[in-house]
């Protein structure tokens, strides 16, 4: 009778996420392998079950991986993958360097705030993603907020041009990730024994010395967490350069979505996503090496 | 961490809060704005927020939005609590691994290939995309975030708790329901609150996965914005961030209080031993 209970609530949840997740991972697989069709759904061949065996065979002959050699083939897509690798590799390392500092300083902050702290890095992540991107259209515009403000300093004579470049998408990433950077920081920090740093200068460590020696290598869980939790979004982000991005600036979950919405080809834009996972399996899994690593060590 | 707060770090903390929100404010503040550039200021004036309560469209988007978050959190909440409790307990069964990989793996996989394959699979299904589809799309993404947030609490729970109350003669499901659900019940509460907020907020698998006969409010402003700058969308943006707020800080003040509540009255009952 207990194992009857055990096994409805493992197998609830489990084939839920077999039939809503993984399974649509293989239909993604099997269309980017069918071809482009004036029909409804735009694509052939389809499956007909009914046909039995050979309607399978049928089927399957007609599979290929033309749209793969048609993704090489074309220098966008290729370049695509590149520019949102390395979108998101710099919008990381900004992340880093702008999150790390928040982080150390919250976890300095007397502990009655610290939660205050909390809840304010928590909050932006609560209100709206659109929003939030949508707020940096009426800033970084050429008569925009920054620029009014830029000009009335007298730093510069005319106005920046910052909306529709890639810079753009830089900040509108770095804005919209910075507090999956904090947090998992911050949490690693906040459990750091201040008696080591003390007796680290004891000993004769100057503050910056103790920092790179103590703080430092302890908090790299944290850092680690906080990079795969910026960096793997980013890749295939879509909103923030559709917003923010110019007509040159070149991210693959744009590129997907003008292939689905836009141009109508199913088989290229799922072709466009299995190519994405496997760019992106790699650090998805080191993640969740990682985050299983972490889990066992705290237990 | 000892309690040297430096010069460096009040700087690090000002700039670092000012960029989060700065952007927001600002937003809000021309929100109010009489004039219909939204970066001249013309004169406080609150007609844009009356031009949103009039637009139907506004109005009939946002109780699709609410609709969806409301029954696909309370879905994700089941299936999330249930998955957190398969995580947490070390039980042993074919394809664990790839279990847990099916839970950690939504929460960084970009927003388009979920979306994109959750379509196709609608379509070779052949159910029709509406309502129904962005329930199970939003459902099946957030019980995630509600799985990693409980099995967080229940990682620190006392499993003796539950086992003596199984000696006392509870059945699982009785010992679940009065021993371990009331001391994750914080838990389960802010998760079903992420799982709302998630799907509120969800803009790109709502577009996959609805159809013409559903538009959510995310989908509504994405269609505003990509015309331009309005005054009308950040009195609704307003709106929004208003309401998110409010329910975010009542919602953790009131668990603060059930949790000290709790501690008192566990300390009362130690008194009294």
């Amino acid at each position: 009778m207990i194992n009857l209970r055990r096994w409805i609530v493992i197998a609830v949840p489990f084939f839920w996420l077999l039939a809503l997740f993984l399974i649509p991972f293989f239909t993604v697989f099997k269309i980017s392998l069918s071809d482009l069709a004036v029909a409804r759904p735009p694509y052939i061949p389809t499956l007909d079950l009914s046909g039995g065996l050979s309607a399978i065979k049928e089927f399957l002959s007609q599979l290929d991986f033309e749209n793969f050699a048609w993704l090489a083939s074309d220098a966008l897509y290729i370049n695509a993958y590149l520019s949102s690798l390395k979108i998101a590799f710099i919008s990381t390392v900004i992340s880093l360097l702008i999150g790390f500092p928040i982080a150390y300083g919250m976890a300095r902050v007397a502990v009655e705030w610290r939660p205050t702290l909390m809840m304010l890095v928590i909050l932006p992540f609560w209100t709206s993603f659109l929003i939030r991107i949508y707020a940096w259209i009426g800033i970084l515009k050429s008569e925009g907020l920054l620029n009014q403000f830029l000009l009335w300093l007298g730093v510069i004579d005319t106005p920046l041009i910052i909306l529709n470049t890639n810079i753009a998408v830089y900040i509108g990433i770095v804005y919209a990730y910075l507090p999956f950077m904090i947090l998992p920081i911050y949490a690693t920090l906040e459990k750091l024994d201040g008696s080591l740093l003390e007796a680290a200068e004891d000993l004769g460590c100057s503050r910056f010395t103790a920092f790179w020696l103590i703080t430092a290598p302890l908090a790299r869980p944290g850092i680690i967490a906080g990079c795969f939790l910026v960096f793997i979004p980013a890749v295939g982000e879509f909103v923030i350069p559709d917003i923010l991005g110019g007509s040159d600036t070149l991210m693959i979950g744009k590129i997907l979505w003008t292939e689905f919405f836009s141009n109508r080809d199913w088989p290229v834009a799922s072709a466009v996503a299995v190519v994405l996972l496997l760019v992106l399996i790699i650090p998805i899994v080191m993640f969740q090496k990682f985050q299983e690593r972490q889990q066992q060590a705290d237990v | 961490m000892n309690n040297r707060f430096s010069w460096f770090n009040a700087t690090s903390l000002t700039l670092g809060f000012a960029f989060l929100y700065i952007p927001i404010i600002i937003l809000v503040a021309y929100s109010f704005n009489e004039g219909k550039l939204v970066t001249v200021w013309a004169g406080f004036s609150t007609k844009w927020y009356g031009e949103v309560l009039n637009n139907q469209a506004f109005i009939n988007a946002a109780w699709v939005t609410v609709k969806v978050a409301f029954l696909s959190s309370t879905i994700a909440v089941v299936l999330g609590t249930m998955a957190a409790y398969v995580l947490v307990k070390a039980w042993r069964f074919p394809g664990r691994t790839l279990f847990s990989g099916m839970i950690y793996a939504p929460l960084v996989l970009p927003e388009v290939i979920t979306g994109l394959s959750l379509l196709l699979l609608f379509i070779s299904l052949g159910l029709n995309r509406g309502l129904i589809t962005i329930v199970l799309a939003h459902a099946t993404f957030s019980m995630c975030y509600v799985s990693v947030v409980v099995s967080s609490r229940l990682v620190s729970f006392d499993e003796s708790m539950e086992e003596a109350a199984l000696d006392l003669g509870c059945t699982p499901f009785d010992a679940f329901r009065s021993v371990t659900l009331p001391i994750i019940a914080p838990a389960v509460i802010s998760g079903w609150l992420l799982a709302f907020t998630l799907s509120l907020d969800d803009l790109v698998i709502a577009s996959f996965t609805s159809g013409p006969a559903a538009t959510t409010l995310p989908m509504k402003i994405y269609s505003q914005i990509r015309l331009g700058v309005s005054p009308e969308i950040n009195a609704l943006s307003s709106i929004i961030v208003g309401v998110v707020t409010f329910g975010v800080i009542a919602a953790s003040l009131i668990s603060k209080r059930a949790s000290l509540k709790r501690r008192r009255e566990e300390q009362m009952a130690l008194a009294q031993d």
